[in-house]
């Protein structure tokens, strides 16, 4: 047993966390930084933050992923680290020339007090940021929210830093994808394109994190929101902002600050939700939806229909991010699953409103938790068993102990490939999860049929 | 035979269309703004040895340039992570903010096995962290650690507990150590934390530092129970990632050696806790671990020596510098027996990737003595370690020990604690007597010494300190090595310019690479990654030849 000393018993603790369901705030604000065209993060902090950021960001997406740091040492905690990055603005222009730079803070940062903006002033007045090249930055730090918090405050600071009015709208809507992957990204875009609406779409990390295999590395690939989009964001009709976790701040501030109003949706995965976006995007852009569209939907369902007998109250117990979970919950339960324990590591007053109306007629006993971690998870599923296991890849400890089917799902994924080329989102994502459920659930049935009732047609 | 081949390099290196190492260096240099430059600059070292056949000085163990991309970690990583993170039956309870814990849970490969300690504890698949909220940071974290430790004590009942503190730890003054003690005194177990906050130090190093510390003063010599066996010694420096302590300890049982204990690869507290009653201390990743060498030397008088066990000729070598350190026949003969029984298998694979493989240039930057070992592996195999460097070493691994006396300390280091350590008034047990170790002075037996990486390396190497990003892109494109090797950072950006990359930190997804075995599976690895099919295929037909030859009628 891996996880041999988890108790079935659970205890109420208090102060300490075992096995944590989430990360820290720096770690999204650097993968949102990566969603723009030429952008160079950085941490201003100690170089652990960043050296362990890029390398769990880059055991997920098995891609390169650049930032630099301020390197804190001793000294620099002590005096403050302004020193620290007006040489690291200096050093990067020069030598690596982004077209900008996406300050995140950390917890050193923060609690010492470091003025972002101040610094970044300073940075400008002495002609360290050279003509037509950005410096921008988000507070994030590690002791409030988590990596999704993290995530939402660089987005934000996206709307803060670049957005403006033109003062009359442009024929176009902003999608904030929320944290997705890349190959999401490109299938909402995909979306939006099939109904021959004009996106700007931002963060978005397609072409930058599932790169191809050229033989050429470049520092700044082709994905990403170019500035003069993120400017153009002020002047759009609407924005769609999916997932309220990750993208709600931002969408809001774009209506504060340039009065560009907002829907916030759930991210679409899964059928109901799918559906709620395309019906928000057609409405906003004042469109039909193709058929084309309303095939791949049949095509889902027809899945589900087909598929039904291996799908009916099956328990599933789901660990990951408030704004993915709340959309798989309300799609497994869409198709006669039964989801029986979900817990989020992110703290989340609507989560467990909203899970618990999703699941309002599950037929069972339902654990929903916010705010809490993976030894609790796994003491739930100790107690009462599921069917199938759905979270990132530190699940597969839980998996193996317990010898329940698993599907990576989330972040980090650190030991399987697909996740940034094949999507999770819309109906052809919705396709994949069911393909995915399938299989775990199917390669179950073939392992441990007798021989007797070992089928050939399933 | 090594002369022969440092010949072979020569030749190759020094050849009139090879690009000189000193115009690669100023152009890197040239990008950089004039201060950077000016430090770089002895952090670049192009490895010629002048008149009296020294090599030239490199600058190490300094600061890394804000801004520069650089491989490094921090202190925390370092202490946490390197030193006690292969550890298995002990808590490893991160205080501070969610982070830093999550980020050290079972990224690194360690293996162990919990079958070989009666208790059969293992907590190495869990992360405990007293997640750090506002509240603590505005109030204190000292109440949220205690009722941690608490918890921890009565869920899991531990027989050790420490705590690493992260950055905001240090800067809002929580003390650790007085928590830690009036929780061990509750609780009857060992608890002890450590002050390895990020920002300490320049890098790593000073991480395993602080861990070398703590386990010296708080575990090493619990236990005075005396082992059997004839020849026993303690593995320093290796962290059993891909399995290598597994092959080790294969080959040392096989000759006859006992391991008391390894820092700290499948290791257990409980071994660390007898370490003391071991004859003789073998340093594997000098970096990492000398100072625990050195300070049980002082107070225990076991005398250490350096070994390398990555590669067969490392292999041998240091079986045979143990065999000889003991001098008694019948384990001089044992070890020769098993070398003649394992070179085999090891010859068989070396001539078959040689041919593959040989006179290609390789390339590697990794860690505080990796950098160092696996240039013997690579010789193996025919191939010439054209460029070297490490990531969070100082001027004894690069130049060996005779410079330490000269080394200045700097403010980084100077907050890195220095322990004082004195004889044990009982246990203190001289192992060798001075002259014993005189006699082997004579007989080329060197203790107490490490030579360093830039010896043994060839003229008209180039060897850069805490190499950046630009400096890794600027060395691919202008040498287009068949091989580099260094971290998962790195790992992608190399592998995207066509080149192949090998982790030597993590190693990728293999391993074992010590002992026979082990540089085995590294020679295949290295012939499958330089050798793969997938290099061919970068260029679809329509880049190859992008003019259309003919157009149909048609059209």
């Amino acid at each position: 047993m891996l996880l041999r000393h988890t108790p079935e018993e659970i205890k109420e603790r208090k102060s300490l966390t075992v096995n944590p369901a989430k990360t820290c705030q720096p770690i999204g604000a650097m993968y949102a930084a990566l969603g723009i065209h030429g952008c160079l993060p950085h941490s201003h902090g100690s170089q652990g933050c960043y050296a362990y950021h890029r390398s769990t960001l880059t055991r997920h997406y098995k891609e390169p992923v650049m930032a630099a740091t301020s390197s804190f040492t001793e000294g620099a905690s002590v005096f403050g680290g302004q020193s620290n990055l007006l040489q690291a603005i200096d050093n990067i222009f020069t030598i690596y020339e982004p077209d900008i730079i996406a300050v995140h803070t950390t917890c050193l940062s923060e609690t010492i007090g470091d003025d972002l903006p101040q610094i970044i002033g300073k940075a400008e007045v002495t002609g360290k940021i050279p003509k037509g090249k950005f410096v921008i930055h988000a507070n994030t730090p590690s002791y409030v929210g988590t990596h999704v918090t993290g995530f939402a405050n660089m987005t934000k600071a996206m709307v803060d830093y670049f957005a403006e009015s033109n003062g009359h709208k442009t024929k176009q809507i902003n999608i904030i994808p929320g944290w997705v992957e890349p190959s999401d990204m490109h299938e909402i875009k995909r979306i939006a394109a099939e109904l021959e609406t004009p996106i700007v779409m931002f963060p978005d990390t397609e072409n930058v994190l599932n790169g191809p295999q050229t033989g050429k590395y470049e520092m700044f690939p082709q994905g990403g929101v170019t500035i003069d989009e993120l400017i153009s964001t002020g002047s759009s009709q609407g924005t769609l902002a999916l997932g309220s976790l990750a993208s709600s701040s931002a969408a809001k501030a774009l209506d504060t600050k340039c009065k560009v109003p907002c829907e916030i949706l759930d991210l679409p995965i899964g059928i109901k939700a799918t559906d709620r976006f395309v019906d928000a995007l057609r409405k906003m852009a004042g469109v039909n939806v193709p058929d084309s569209i309303t095939i791949e939907r049949g095509q889902l369902l027809d899945i589900v229909t087909d598929m039904q007998a291996y799908l009916y109250h099956k328990k599933v117990a789901l660990v990951g991010d408030p704004d993915q979970l709340i959309s798989l919950t309300e799609f497994l339960v869409s198709i006669d699953m039964m989801p029986i324990h979900i817990l989020t590591g992110t703290k989340d007053k609507n989560f467990v409103k909203r899970i618990e109306k999703i699941t309002a007629d599950v037929p069972y006993e339902v654990n929903i938790a916010s705010g809490k971690d993976m030894m609790l998870f796994h003491q739930w599923v100790k107690n009462d068993p599921v069917d199938l296991l759905m979270g990132n890849t530190y699940v597969k400890y839980i998996a193996r102990d317990e010898d329940i089917p698993f599907i990576r799902f989330g972040f980090p994924i650190l030991d399987r490939i697909g996740h940034s080329y094949f999507p999770t989102v819309c109906y052809r994502g919705g396709m994949r999860i069911l393909e995915k459920i399938l299989e775990a659930l199917m390669d179950r049935i073939d392992r441990d049929s007798t021989e007797i009732e070992f089928e050939l047609v399933m | 035979m090594k002369t022969a081949i440092n010949e072979f390099e020569n030749n190759i290196l020094n050849a009139d269309d090879f690009i000189k190492p000193e115009t690669v260096k100023e152009e890197i240099l040239s990008k950089y703004p004039p201060k950077v430059a000016r430090k770089k600059s002895k952090q670049i070292i192009v490895n010629r040895k002048g008149a009296e056949n020294k090599h030239p000085e490199i600058q190490a163990n300094v600061r890394t340039i804000p801004g520069i991309i650089s491989q490094r970690g921090c202190c925390y990583a370092g202490c946490k992570g390197v030193v006690m993170g292969p550890t298995r039956d002990i808590i490893n309870l991160t205080h501070g903010p969610i982070g830093c814990g999550f980020y050290s849970w079972l990224t690194r490969r360690n293996q162990t096995d919990p079958s070989t300690t009666p208790d059969g504890d293992n907590y190495m698949p869990y992360c405990f962290s007293t997640d750090m909220q506002e509240r603590e940071i505005i109030f204190g974290g000292e109440k949220k650690l205690k009722e941690a430790i608490q918890e921890a004590y009565d869920i899991f009942k531990p027989k050790m507990i420490s705590v690493f503190s992260t950055c905001p730890v240090g800067l809002i003054g929580d003390d650790v150590h007085a928590v830690t003690k009036e929780m061990e005194e509750k609780l009857g177990i060992t608890i002890f934390g450590f002050s390895c906050e990020g920002y300490k130090g320049v890098s790593q190093s000073a991480g395993h530092h602080v861990a070398n510390n703590g386990l010296f003063k708080h575990v090493i010599g619990l236990d005075n129970t005396v082992q059997e066996g004839d020849y026993k010694v303690n593995l320093l420096g290796e962290y059993n990632i891909g399995g290598d302590a597994f092959e080790i300890e294969r080959i040392l049982k096989k000759c006859g050696i006992t391991i008391i204990s390894t820092f700290s690869g499948n290791s257990s507290v409980d071994f660390f806790a007898n370490s003391h009653t071991a004859d003789l201390n073998l340093i594997m990743c000098y970096r990492s671990i000398n100072y625990v060498a050195e300070m049980m030397e002082k107070k225990y008088g076991i005398p250490w020596f350096k070994i390398n066990f990555l590669s067969a000729e490392g292999m041998s070598k240091s079986l045979r510098k143990i065999a000889q350190y003991y001098g008694d026949q019948k384990l001089i003969d044992r070890v020769e027996e098993v070398i003649a029984e394992e070179m085999p298998a090891v010859m068989k694979a070396q001539n078959e990737v040689k041919p593959r493989l040989k006179g290609k240039l390789a390339m590697m930057f990794v860690g505080g003595s990796r950098a160092h070992h696996y240039q013997e592996m690579f010789r193996e195999m025919g191939m010439i370690s054209f460029s070297a460097g490490y990531e969070f070493a100082h001027r004894d691994d690069y130049e060996g020990r005779q410079v330490l006396p000269n080394l200045k300390v700097d403010a980084d280091s100077r907050n890195i604690e220095e322990l004082t350590v004195k004889k044990d008034p009982e246990r203190y047990n001289p192992r060798i007597s001075e002259k014993e170790l005189e006699e082997m002075e004579k007989n080329g037996i060197k203790l107490k010494d490490y030579e360093g990486m830039m010896n043994e390396m060839p003229d008209g190497t180039i060897v850069i300190d805490d190499i950046s990003q630009f400096e890794t892109e600027t060395l691919i494109n202008t040498y287009r090595p068949a091989v580099f090797c260094a971290g998962i950072k790195e790992k992608y950006t190399i592998q995207k310019s066509g080149i192949p990359m090998k982790q030597l930190h993590s190693y990728d997804t293999g391993g074992p690479y010590a002992g026979y075995r082990g540089a085995i599976n590294f020679y295949h690895e290295i012939d499958r990654m330089v050798n793969s099919k997938v290099w061919e295929h970068l260029k679809a037909p329509w880049e190859k030849s992008p003019e259309l030859a003919a157009k149909y009628a048609f059209e």
